[in-house]
């Protein structure tokens, strides 16, 4: 038999050490490459941040000392937040304080900016978070529907409710949503995140008010909290719905021809599996990509939809901090956003290796 | 004669094109037993799409239609899309023409062959498992238990073939088509595989269908072979006569064929003549 001499099995066939030592070595080589690029990142944020704070035409000391203050107190001022020197030594200053974490005390508030931000923030990502859930659960095997039954009936519906989701604007969806399900026909709670009957007997644990409820031990409470959540959620879910399907859809029909995808279909599995387990398992990576951009857009504060159901998160406090000119809690947010998105592209940079074995 | 495994008879495929559907298979007849049929035929001459049609695997908008198309006596124009799908893998099974990408990349061969026995023959985890290993041992595959655990990316394109015949025989199929199964491959690797295709076919007696633009290679490995110009047969005739072809495209395809150590300045044009396709 010819085969013992033939030449097709590569150097693959090599022992499973050397393997192993090697992707190690590979694997190490990409988290330092990984942290390089991420301490970068965060430094690039961090310079961005601070001159746009410095270049904005607004005045730093306004909100500190009011607009009749005389010269002598400007002054005393400047001296005390370090706006008399060169931006550089400035800048360090700033770097130093923020690795200590120290971002500044908010104007508004009076307290320590990140304070706020500990406050403000949980509200956001609860509601994020269940947007982002709502978009995946619905958003992804409404694409793949959508991919399967090209050109017909489902696909043209499914891509109308994809397409409404983009151009409704989002205050209106919301508004009308109020009106409707909250005033009309009391489905769902009203504006913000709980009755204010329960607003100060639930401790705040993790600022996650599903969770603290749950904490306390409070199913009344637990349920009311959900029923505000739901119609914020929903909004916002729609929005990351529309842009998951249209992405799901585009990714699984430009899957759908491979031959991979016919091999599968030739040797006779069922077209669950072959959709499900062979096309969906390879659109996975760009499909972490688009949760994870659409969760990070929804982590920065959905401005509109928290001004709409009064929901006090990031998005309500920036807006806050703006108009009142508290530069240093803007910059404070902006920052923790920036964060939040580095860390996310991390996340899901990490979770690349985990699906698709050619990027370990 | 008994009933052949495959009968097609008046076989046409069409795509819709600017100017009304364009047919790039048309009305084709032939039979397959169990034996191995080469089909020869330049690129776009139909082969590929003839094995498709069989599988019912033309991609919309294409369209097939036949005045007969039978398995094993079986009328597969009367079975609906769902029945069509159950012969796949079970009954008629195809090798396709590159490994690197008819196997899944993200998955490791042996999850893709575990999988195969695990939806034709029900088996669990631990049994697919070992079965794959066998199926890769029969390919000659060696260190099977190893390759298992590797991707597609991992392993050579002589092996990835080699695992596709495997991973294409699992069901236990009487017929199988071989699209090109060895034109991604190196040409020292090629030998190997078609040697490890002809012996579990006879093995197992099943018919083989091979899909090939190499005359040689059909000439020597088929029994009987089927010449395609421009969506027809032009010429049906035994391999081994395949040298004494009386059609001018099939003696117009053997004249392009270089010989080593043949001086030669320049290989002739192929003639080509629209009537041959004519009905």
């Amino acid at each position: 038999m010819a085969v013992a001499s033939e030449q097709d099995n590569p150097a693959g066939l090599t022992r499973e050490e050397p393997r192993a030592h090697s992707a190690l070595r590979r694997l190490s080589g990409r988290a330092l490459s990984l942290i390089a690029s991420v301490v970068l990142t965060v430094f690039g944020l961090l310079v961005v941040t601070f001159f746009i704070g410095r270049v904005m035409p607004v005045d730093p000391l306004l909100a500190v000392v009011g607009d009749r203050a005389p010269e002598h107190v400007r002054a005393q001022a400047a001296t005390e937040l370090g706006l008399d020197l060169p931006l550089w030594r400035q800048f360090l200053r700033y770097l130093g304080e923020i690795l200590q974490g120290d971002f500044g005390n908010s104007v508004l508030s009076g307290q320590p900016v990140l304070t706020d931000i500990a406050r403000f923030f949980p509200a956001t990502l609860e509601l994020a978070t269940a947007a982002t859930l709502i978009g995946v659960c619905l958003g992804v095997p409404l694409g793949v529907l959508a991919a399967t039954r090209h050109g017909q009936w489902p696909d043209q519906v499914i891509r109308v409710v994809a397409l409404a989701g983009y151009s409704v604007p989002v205050f209106w969806l919301g508004l009308v949503g109020l009106l409707v399900f909250y005033a009309e026909l009391g489905w769902v709670a009203g504006p913000g995140r709980i009755d204010v009957v329960y607003e100060y007997t639930i401790e705040p644990v993790i600022g996650l008010m599903l969770v603290d409820t749950l904490l306390a031990g409070d199913g009344a409470a637990f349920l009311d909290a959900f029923w505000h959540l739901v119609l914020p959620a929903s909004v916002l879910g729609y929005l990351s719905l529309a842009y998951i399907t249209r992405m799901t859809r585009s990714l699984m029909l430009a899957e759908l021809g491979q031959e991979y995808v016919i091999a599968a279909r030739v040797k006779g599995l069922p077209e669950r599996l072959v959709i499900w387990r062979h096309v969906l398992g390879n659109i996975m990576v760009p499909l972490i990509t688009t949760i994870a951009l659409s969760y990070a857009y929804l982590l920065e504060g959905a401005v509109l939809t928290e001004t709409v159901f009064a929901w006090p998160g990031l998005g309500l406090y920036i807006t806050q901090s703006l108009f009142s000119a508290d530069l240093t809690a803007v910059l404070g947010a902006t920052i923790v956003i920036g964060l939040v998105f580095i860390g996310l592209n991390l996340l899901s940079d990490l979770l690349y290796t985990l699906v698709d074995p050619r990027a370990r | 004669m008994t009933t052949p495994l495959l009968e097609v008879s008046g076989l046409r495929v069409a795509f819709p094109g600017q100017d009304g559907p364009r047919e790039v298979v048309r009305g084709i007849s032939f039979t397959v037993g169990r034996e191995k049929v080469g089909i020869v035929g330049e690129s776009g001459s139909g082969k590929s799409m003839t094995a498709r049609a069989i599988l019912d695997l033309i991609p919309p908008p294409g369209r097939v239609s036949a005045d007969r198309l039978a398995f094993a006596g079986e009328d597969l124009t009367r079975l609906r899309p769902k029945e069509r799908a159950r012969l796949r893998g079970r009954r008629i099974a195809m090798v396709l023409q590159d490994p690197r990408h008819a196997l899944n990349p993200v998955m490791t061969v042996g999850a893709q062959l575990a999988e195969t026995f695990q939806v034709h023959h029900r088996l669990g985890r631990g049994e697919a498992r070992r079965c794959s290993i066998e199926a890769l041992d029969a390919v000659h595959i060696r260190d099977p238990e190893r390759v298992v655990r590797l991707y597609p990316h991992e392993i050579s394109g002589g092996m990835g073939q080699r695992a596709m015949i495997a991973m294409m025989l699992a069901p236990g199929p009487e017929l199988l088509l071989a699209d090109e199964p060895t034109s991604a491959l190196d040409a020292t690797v090629e030998a190997g595989i078609l040697e490890t295709l002809d012996e579990l076919v006879t093995a197992r007696g099943m018919g083989l269908v091979l899909v090939s633009h190499d005359l040689d290679l059909v000439a020597a490995f088929c029994d009987r072979v089927l010449v395609f110009y421009a969506g027809r047969i032009v010429e049906e005739l035994p391999a081994r006569d395949l040298a004494q072809a009386r059609h001018p495209y099939t003696q117009g395809l053997l004249a392009c064929v270089p010989r080593l150590g043949e001086r030669r300045r320049e290989l002739p044009v192929l003639r080509r003549d629209p009537s041959w396709a004519a009905s």
